[in-house]
């Protein structure tokens, strides 16, 4: 942990409903700067919901969000964006009938000061699709570049996804399950890009993922959640000990993954 | 329908290779210089005057597409680009004629009645006029197509589409009521605009000619331009992925205002350029048949191309020409059903096609399979 602990992003008593359901349930967490925090939980937690809320695809019903100690409750996504706030998404969310490159350029430009320029070429700004190059090399795609993002293969399609959130130098990154369907071959790969995000330095990341032995080696923090609600947190250790999280819910919904954490942790 | 829907969104768009775009240049100056020389040509061939008989005749016909491979081409921007679905663009092209034509009829006999704007020997005041009158066709049509763009904002998708028919219906129905007839001509329309006799279209046929010629080449290499341009580019990122585009830090509500405000003014000035061409406004360029001509016209060429419409506009400009003289009263049975194969074969048009070098038989064959299965 950092020695300033300082708060990049904290959610206050974060709540969502759809209709009579509670998505997320009087969720508080606070994620500190330049650390990776997972956020674990049996599907129908309300994990995705709560990168929805975070993000700004969703409102909550009651409750803020905290980023820089600023109040973003309300602020749109693409604001959030401007704000060094970058998403990925469990289900792939790319732009299908466009090339690989054109994918990760239109993040890159997003952040810069050349969109409303309708009369120029976009190939007269090169500094995106340089960037754009640079983020495809880095999450494995290089050669892929004149490929349309519909024709590559799931794994591929998962690395896209990634590149398209890193192109435009977030400072705080929600990965929401960013192994989703790839299989376990493919998952070392990904958390070398992880790894490598978290080199940086100055960055911070959310992770939801099913793959306990990865958050158990990778995460700073893990928040456990379970039907909308936050069931504990703290360090993978601490996590992989706690009793109620042991018994409530590691033990009575993922038997074996409990002896897998404790595998893991050691 | 829902897969025909969805044929049409997902329109192939590859950019293309530098190589390819350069040949593509060479025979678009090919076409143009072409175009350009065809009155003296056709004149020459037939051994006929510029100036009359035929070659007026086919300058005419060649008017009409310039004007009407504009129009299709601002929808396209719509709908084959930004990917918004609207039934109402008639609203824009007839909006368009009406105020040319209004302003013309109205406004433009009195400022050249009580002022004259000269430099040195040359009176200028009718060449002010068609620009006043230009101005506000583009003020006029910009405020359409941001009210269009709020609506856009608050409602998705088919229902969309849907609302767009009903708000160009509210413009059809005030070019066409009667309490408005004195001004309007209500059903009949304007008739007899006075259009400036140096570009009147009947006096002037070949100076016309050029004038919509140029307008059609210009127009096209702005909005190829702009759909090349950094903004474009999220146009098209728009039209596939939304919610994406907005995580990424674009606010769609933008974008597809400025897609609605280009799209509308460029559909306006074909729309006052045509009012000129006619010497008229009548309440069909307001009406859904307007609005479905630019949707086939879009679909036939291939959508998402701009040089598709374009296409589109010619092959409509040919079936309205001869489907009449080859299948009488029953051409648009004839026609219907062309354009229903079309759709099932050629989902990507003339040229979308051509990009594909694929033919969709199979898959058109399983469409209407499914359309006559009812599946
Ligand atoms: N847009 C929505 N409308 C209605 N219900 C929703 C919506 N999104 C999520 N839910 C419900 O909210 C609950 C939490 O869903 P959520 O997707 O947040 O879970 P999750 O923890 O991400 O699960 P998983 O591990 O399967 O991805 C589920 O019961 C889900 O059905
Ligand atoms: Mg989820």
């Amino acid at each position: 942990m950092t020695a300033e602990r300082e708060i990049l992003l904290e959610a206050k008593n974060l709540q969502k409903e759809f209709g009579g359901l509670v998505a997320v349930d009087d969720v508080s967490v606070a994620i500190y700067a330049r650390t990776l925090h997972s956020i674990i939980g049996p599907n129908g937690a309300g994990k995705t919901t709560l990168f929805n809320l975070l993000s700004g695809m969703m409102d909550p019903t009651r409750g803020q969000v905290f980023y820089q100690g600023k109040d973003i409750t309300g602020l749109a996504p693409h604001r959030r964006a401007h704000l060094g706030i970058g998403r990925s998404f469990q289900i792939t969310n790319i732009f299908p009938n466009l090339t690989v490159l054109e994918n990760v350029r239109l993040a890159a430009q997003a952040v810069g000061r050349d969109n409303f320029r309708m009369f120029q070429r976009a190939g007269s700004f090169p500094a995106y699709e340089e960037k754009a190059r640079e983020v495809l090399g880095r999450v494995g795609l290089q050669g892929r570049e004149g490929v349309l993002a519909q024709v590559l293969p799931h794994g591929d399609k998962r690395k896209l996804e990634l590149g398209i959130m890193l192109a435009s130098d977030p400072h705080l990154l929600l990965l929401d399950e960013p192994t989703a369907g790839m299989s376990s071959e493919q998952v070392p790969a990904l958390l070398d890009i992880i790894r490598a995000i978290m080199a940086d330095g100055d960055k911070t990341i959310v992770l939801v993922e099913h793959r306990m032995d990865m958050v158990m080696s990778i995460s700073d923090r893990i928040t456990v959640m379970h039907q909308g609600q936050v069931l504990a947190e703290g360090t993978p250790h601490e996590i992989a000990t706690n009793q109620t999280v042991q018994s409530a819910y590691l033990g009575a919904l993922y038997g074996d993954l409990a002896k897998e954490l404790e595998d893991n942790v050691g | 329908m829902a897969e025909v829907k969805s044929d049409l969104t997902a329109a192939p768009n590859r950019f293309t290779s530098a190589a390819k775009s350069l040949r593509g240049e060479w025979l678009g100056l090919a076409v143009i210089l072409l175009l350009a020389l065809f009155p003296f040509l056709f004149g020459w061939f037939t051994g006929t005057s510029v100036q009359d008989g035929p070659s007026k005749f086919w300058q005419g016909q060649l008017i009409t597409f310039f004007i009407m491979a504009v129009y299709a081409m601002s929808y396209d921007l719509l709908i084959g680009y930004t990917g918004i679905l609207s039934f109402g663009h008639a609203a824009f092209f007839g909006g368009g004629a009406y105020t040319m034509g209004l302003f013309l009829t109205h406004i433009g006999p009195k400022i050249i009645g009580s002022y004259k704007i000269t430099i040195g020997a040359a009176d200028i005041t009718e060449v002010l006029v068609l620009v006043a009158a230009t101005l506000l066709v583009v003020v006029v049509v910009t405020l359409l197509g941001l009210l269009f763009s709020v609506v856009s904002a608050r409602i998705k998708g088919v229902y969309f589409a849907m609302i767009s028919l009903a708000m160009a219906d509210a413009i059809h129905i005030l070019s066409k009521a009667t309490d408005f007839g004195k001004w309007t001509g209500a059903d009949e329309g304007l008739h007899g605009i006075p259009v400036p006799m140096w570009i009147n279209p009947t006096q002037h046929r070949l100076l016309f000619y050029f004038i919509a010629l140029a307008f059609c080449v210009i127009m096209y290499l702005i909005a190829r331009r702009m759909v090349d341009s950094p903004t474009g580019r999220v146009f098209v990122a728009l039209r596939e992925n939304e919610s994406r585009v907005r995580m990424i830090g674009y606010n769609p509500v933008t974008y597809r205002t400025l897609s609605f405000v280009v799209a509308a003014v460029i559909a306006g000035l074909a729309g006052a350029l045509f009012s000129l061409w006619n010497m008229g406004a009548t309440p069909t360029m307001t009406s859904a048949v307007t609005t479905i001509n630019a949707l086939i016209m879009t679909i036939l060429g291939g959508i998402g191309t701009l040089i598709g419409p374009i296409l589109g506009a010619g092959l409509m400009q040919i079936v309205g020409q001869f489907f009449y003289q080859w299948f009488g009263a029953r051409w648009p049975l004839v026609f219907g059903l062309i354009f229903i194969a079309l759709v099932l074969f050629l989902p990507y048009g003339v040229v979308g096609t051509y990009r594909l070098k694929r033919l969709e038989w199979k898959q058109g064959w399983q469409r209407l399979w499914g359309l006559v299965a009812g599946k």
